[in-house]
């Protein structure tokens, strides 16, 4: 807990920041590269309909964490990372607590630990103090996994109640600055999955100069179950998962294929 | 021996280093002075050859057909199985390259009543077969078996234990099995050389002062030497004259194929090894490539002929056996890879000959493929060894390190499913497994059978407060384990006894050295479930609901408390604690033969019968649901993904249960990466990582369709098979029907 009279003293020797945790997969190994220690933190303001961890959503609740104990945790897996794996903080949507996900990245990169975010950019905003943060954030990142959720702003805000011009401004932020990242897009028939939409994400991931890997994710139902326990109408009832087809066509339009920069990274 | 026999034993040397294999039966350093690293990828590889593909497709007929009957074509019922018994047999004797077969017919299954009458007979009836009239009278009236043996001098107390399976498995009905023979001793020094090695040992064996040990040991090397005689017989029976040396790789595989058949034929152990042979292989088809008269495909095709027998053995089992250990396995476990000593990889072109098997034949659960694992293995090897575990999850790996490190040396086997043997002169005493979780049952209970309302256990006093006391519990459940340690090592005892006196391995045991190392193997089952309940109660409130006798058949756990499986030293530190201390118990006590105490942690296939028979545990594991396999976690128990998992396992400690700690894991292949390679990838990471921290057995399952769909029928066979969607998973087992059935369409799929 956060003492009154510490609030004065410099970052370093203050309490540090808390970071609430919803899970911990010790063995991811689709979140990054290599296998990796991944935490999802608790808490997103998005609300996409084919989220499939609607209980990510609250903010404020979770396992409490510092970034040392998380780092020390995470670095009992170390011999399991090989030479690409390392840590990934995942969410919920990570950047809702982008001081603990720097405290934690700065003091992996002192271990020389491999770090991932991964991040719907929703938080994302060239305001201060968000923005300084952010770039410094950068520093200590070594790959992003970024979803775009839809390339339409106006789609993207009836798919997730958010607009998307800051998450593309953020993507181009990181392109303009030389940091890499994984695009990822979740295909979901009736929403996603049209070619003119297809194509204009395509299009668009051809204009961003740091793209190492672009991953279609086919929409699936397993988070339905969530929803039934929390209580949560589900907003999906009745779309299918895409078929294969569907899912090699968008590959296809968004030319995954030609993304293998994380194969040397 | 004559010179003359010497200068010809010679002939069939040249081209191989010489040293002193060469003056002394010693294969481990013919390895040394012979060993082909190979340290690149699996590109050289060839597919099968016609006559493979004929052979394979015949062998696959014949399957299927044996499934369509019930699980057994044809068995005998008047012939007694021994090395001789049976006339040469083929599957299609134009196109084998190694040939020999149990019995006269391919998967007919032989007669074996020495370890049991009464089982040989039920095995035979549970197929709708009869046993021969004349068979049942000589071995119920004429000749002991081992069985009979053992039940003439069990106690009370043992028989107790045995009929209310708080000890399960014994081998005191078949064979003990766990024996590695060194097969290549056969062709690289032809039989004649062994019986003469034998022949000199027997004549320094005692001083003339005739003790039982004397007396005994005279008495085995004789039965091996007569062994060694008679493999010469049956294999002059084929046309092969083993009496000497191999000359080629075929004749190689052939002499070894030949020790091996011995073996199986005068043996029904649950576990038949054929040990370590790749490097010994690999030295005679790399001497004939050298040659060149032999190619790679045709080296492929032995190494495929040799596999396909070892796909064919059988043993007629009955249902009860069937129960514990389901799918007719016979572990005919091929050991491969590893580090020498010296710091030389043992990674040769034929362990990539045998890996390869897989694919020119089609998944097989036999042989049980057992890579020694080392981060020092080369890294093709490493790679194209999880290529085929993704594609057919029949891989099992094992620390190298730590196996080479404990045993003092790099020429070990894997004696069972898991366990480390010397192959040149370690054996191993192989029984059963002891109940730990029904043991913390008996001492809330006071030794009351939790499920036959017995007295099977001592009557110690019960627990009879609503809430269990931690320190009233850890009193009663240490003594409570020194009875169980008491009985189940002297049941042990009675059965190793026996089992040389009337079912003595002869021809496995006359292709090793004289001087023996033994080890008595003993197991624990229940490991995580007792685990857990003791956390319960120890770190959370545990109440005991007790039926109108006062026995505790249901426990309501109160307040969260830590669980085996999720890298927590509180329920760990339980586990590595329960294992050492029920060892040292075991320790205490007289071990047969002077050998030395191991045990181990692995159940294999049987948690399910043990879970069977064990009551509600304290946990909250309900009666009679299965136990989790081996050394897991329990289902459910771990919250933190699958590497947690593994360095709770790998915490137990190896010095303790040598005989071996397993852990299972299951994988579907989208939870492991988006594409081959990442896959691949993460693997070598996962066995690496996971030796690196002293684990020490690892089953590899990434699940194809098929698995997948037997997982949704026997969900309890697969405790941890997780479904990744992509940035979280869940277990498949808590997926409705209908989801689990997209999961098994979808994961035709490269991307989920």
């Amino acid at each position: 807990m956060l003492a009154e009279k510490d609030i004065q003293m410099t970052t370093d020797k203050a309490q540090p920041v808390l970071g609430y945790v919803h899970s911990i997969e010790t063995f991811g190994s689709v979140d990054g590269p290599g296998v990796r220690f991944v935490a999802f933190l608790q808490g997103c303001r998005m609300r996409c309909q084919f989220c499939h961890n609607p209980d990510t959503w609250n903010i404020g609740v979770g396992t409490e964490w510092t970034a040392d104990d998380l780092l020390k945790e995470a670095m009992k897996y170390k011999a399991f990372w090989g030479k690409k794996g390392g840590i990934t903080v995942s969410g919920g949507e990570s950047l809702l607590q982008i001081d603990f996900i720097l405290d934690l990245f700065k003091k992996a990169k002192a271990l020389g630990v491999n770090t991932c975010l991964d991040t719907c950019g929703q938080p994302f905003s060239y305001k201060e103090p968000f923005f300084s943060k952010f770039q410094e954030l950068m520093q200590y990142t070594d790959v992003s996994l970024v979803d775009i959720k839809h390339i339409n702003a106006a789609e993207h805000k009836k798919l997730t109640g958010w607009t998307n011009e800051n998450i593309l401004g953020m993507i181009q932020y990181m392109s303009d600055n030389g940091y890499h990242m994984w695009i990822r897009h979740v295909l979901l028939p009736e929403r996603t999955d049209y070619d003119d939409y297809l194509r204009q994400l395509g299009a668009y991931i051809k204009t961003i100069k740091t793209v190492d890997k672009v991953e279609v994710l086919p929409y699936h139902t397993m988070g339905v179950s969530k929803y039934q326990n929390l209580g949560i109408h589900y907003p999906l009832e009745g779309i299918e998962p895409p078929t294969a087809e569907r899912v090699a066509n968008a590959e296809k339009l968004l030319d995954t294929k030609s993304y293998t920069g994380y194969k040397v990274r | 021996m004559k010179q003359l026999e010497k200068n010809e034993i010679k002939n069939y040397w040249e081209g191989f280093n010489g040293g002193d294999w060469q003056d002394e039966i010693n294969v481990r350093d013919f390895i040394q002075q012979n060993l082909n690293q190979y340290d690149g990828d699996e590109s050289f590889l060839a597919g099968p050859t016609e006559a493979t593909t004929e052979l394979n497709d015949q062998l696959l007929a014949l399957k299927k057909k044996e499934r369509e009957v019930g699980g057994v074509l044809d068995a005998d019922n008047n012939v007694v199985s021994t090395i001789t018994s049976h006339g040469p047999g083929y599957l299609n004797k134009d196109l084998e390259k190694i040939v020999g077969l149990q019995t006269d017919k391919p998967l007919k299954r032989a007669f074996m009543p020495f370890g049991g009458i009464r089982m040989a007979e039920d095995a035979l009836k549970a197929y709708g077969f009869k046993t021969d009239p004349e068979m049942h009278k000589i071995f119920t009236e004429d000749r002991k078996t081992h069985n009979q043996g053992v039940f003439d001098a069990y106690t009370p107390a043992m028989r107790k234990a045995r009929h209310y399976k708080i000890v399960t498995g014994l081998p005191d009905a078949y064979g003990r099995g766990r024996i590695v023979s060194d097969f290549p001793r056969i062709s690289i020094y032809g039989i004649d050389r062994l019986m003469a090695e034998k022949a000199n040992d027997f004549a320094h064996i005692g001083d003339g002062e005739m003790t039982d040990d004397v007396i005994q040991l005279r008495e085995e090397v004789q039965e091996q030497y007569r062994a060694l005689n008679e493999m010469k017989e049956m294999a002059a029976a084929y046309g092969y004259d083993i009496s000497r040396p191999a000359a080629n790789a075929q004749e190689a595989i052939q002499w070894i194929y030949f020790g091996y058949l011995a073996a199986i034929k005068t043996q029904n152990g649950a576990a038949m090894s054929v040990g370590r042979i790749d490097t010994v292989i690999d030295a005679y088809i790399q001497r004939d490539m050298d040659r060149g008269i032999l190619t790679e495909e045709q080296a492929q095709e032995l190494v495929d002929h040799f596999t396909m027998k070892l796909r064919m053995v059988r043993f007629i089992r009955t249902t009860e056996y069937n129960d514990l250990f389901s799918g007719d396995p016979i572990w005919a476990t091929l050991s491969m890879a590893g580090i020498g000593m010296d710091g030389r990889h043992h990674v040769t072109r034929t362990a990539f000959r045998f890996l390869k098997t897989l694919d020119n034949m089609g998944a097989a659960p036999e042989p049980n493929i057992t890579l020694l694992w080392s981060d020092r293995l080369p890294e093709g090897f490493k790679r194209y060894a999880t290529e085929v575990s993704i594609k057919s999850s029949t891989i099992q790996y094992e620390n190298d390190e730590l196996m080479r490190n404990q045993w003092g040396t790099d020429y070990y086997g894997i004696a069972c499913c898991v366990s480390a043997q010397p192959i040149a002169d370690g054996v191993q005493y192989f029984g059963a497994r002891a109940n730990l979780a029904k043991t913390v049952l008996y001492a809330i209970n006071g030794g009351k059978d939790e499920i036959a309302d017995a007295q099977v256990g001592p009557a110690y006093e019960p627990i009879t407060s609503e809430y269990i006391d931690y320190d009233e519990f850890i009193s009663k459940f240490d003594k409570m384990m020194d009875w169980l340690a008491d009985v189940y090592v002297n049941a042990l005892n009675t059965i190793h006894y026996m089992h040389d006196k009337y079912y003595y391995e002869s021809a496995q045991l006359a292709l090793k050295d004289t001087r023996l190392d033994r080890t008595f193997a003993t197991g624990i089952s229940g490991l995580s479930h007792a685990v857990d309940s003791i956390s319960a109660i120890k770190y959370g409130k545990v109440k005991v609901i007790r039926d109108e006798n006062g026995v505790a058949v249901d426990f309501k756990a109160e307040g969260d408390f830590p669980r085996y499986g999720n890298n927590d030293d509180r329920a760990d530190d339980i586990a590595k604690w329960l294992v050492k201390t029920f060892y040292s118990k075991m320790n205490q006590h007289h071990l047969y033969r002077g050998s030395k105490l191991s045990t181990s942690v692995l159940t294999i296939t049987s948690n399910v019968v043990y879970g069977k028979n064990t009551g509600t545990t304290p946990n909250g594991r309900q009666a009679g649901e299965p136990f989790s396999p081996g050394a897991n976690p329990a289902y459910g128990a771990e919250k933190n993904g699958a590497l947690a998992s593994l360095l709770s396992t790998a915490k137990i400690p190896y010095k303790y249960a040598t005989d071996g700690i397993s852990n299972t894991f299951g994988v579907t292949p989208n939870t492991l990466g988006h594409d081959d390679e990442d896959r691949k990838d993460a693997l070598v990471n996962m066995v690496d990582g996971y030796m690196e921290n002293n684990g020490m057995h690892l089953n590899i399952n990434v699940f194809n369709r098929d698995t997948l769909i037997d997982a949704q029928k026997h969900p309890e066979e697969y405790p941890t098979l997780t479904v990744r969607v992509s940035g979280y998973c869940v277990y498949f087992a808590d997926l409705t029907k209908e989801q689990q059935d997209d999961v098994i369409s979808r994961t035709f799929f490269e991307s989920m």
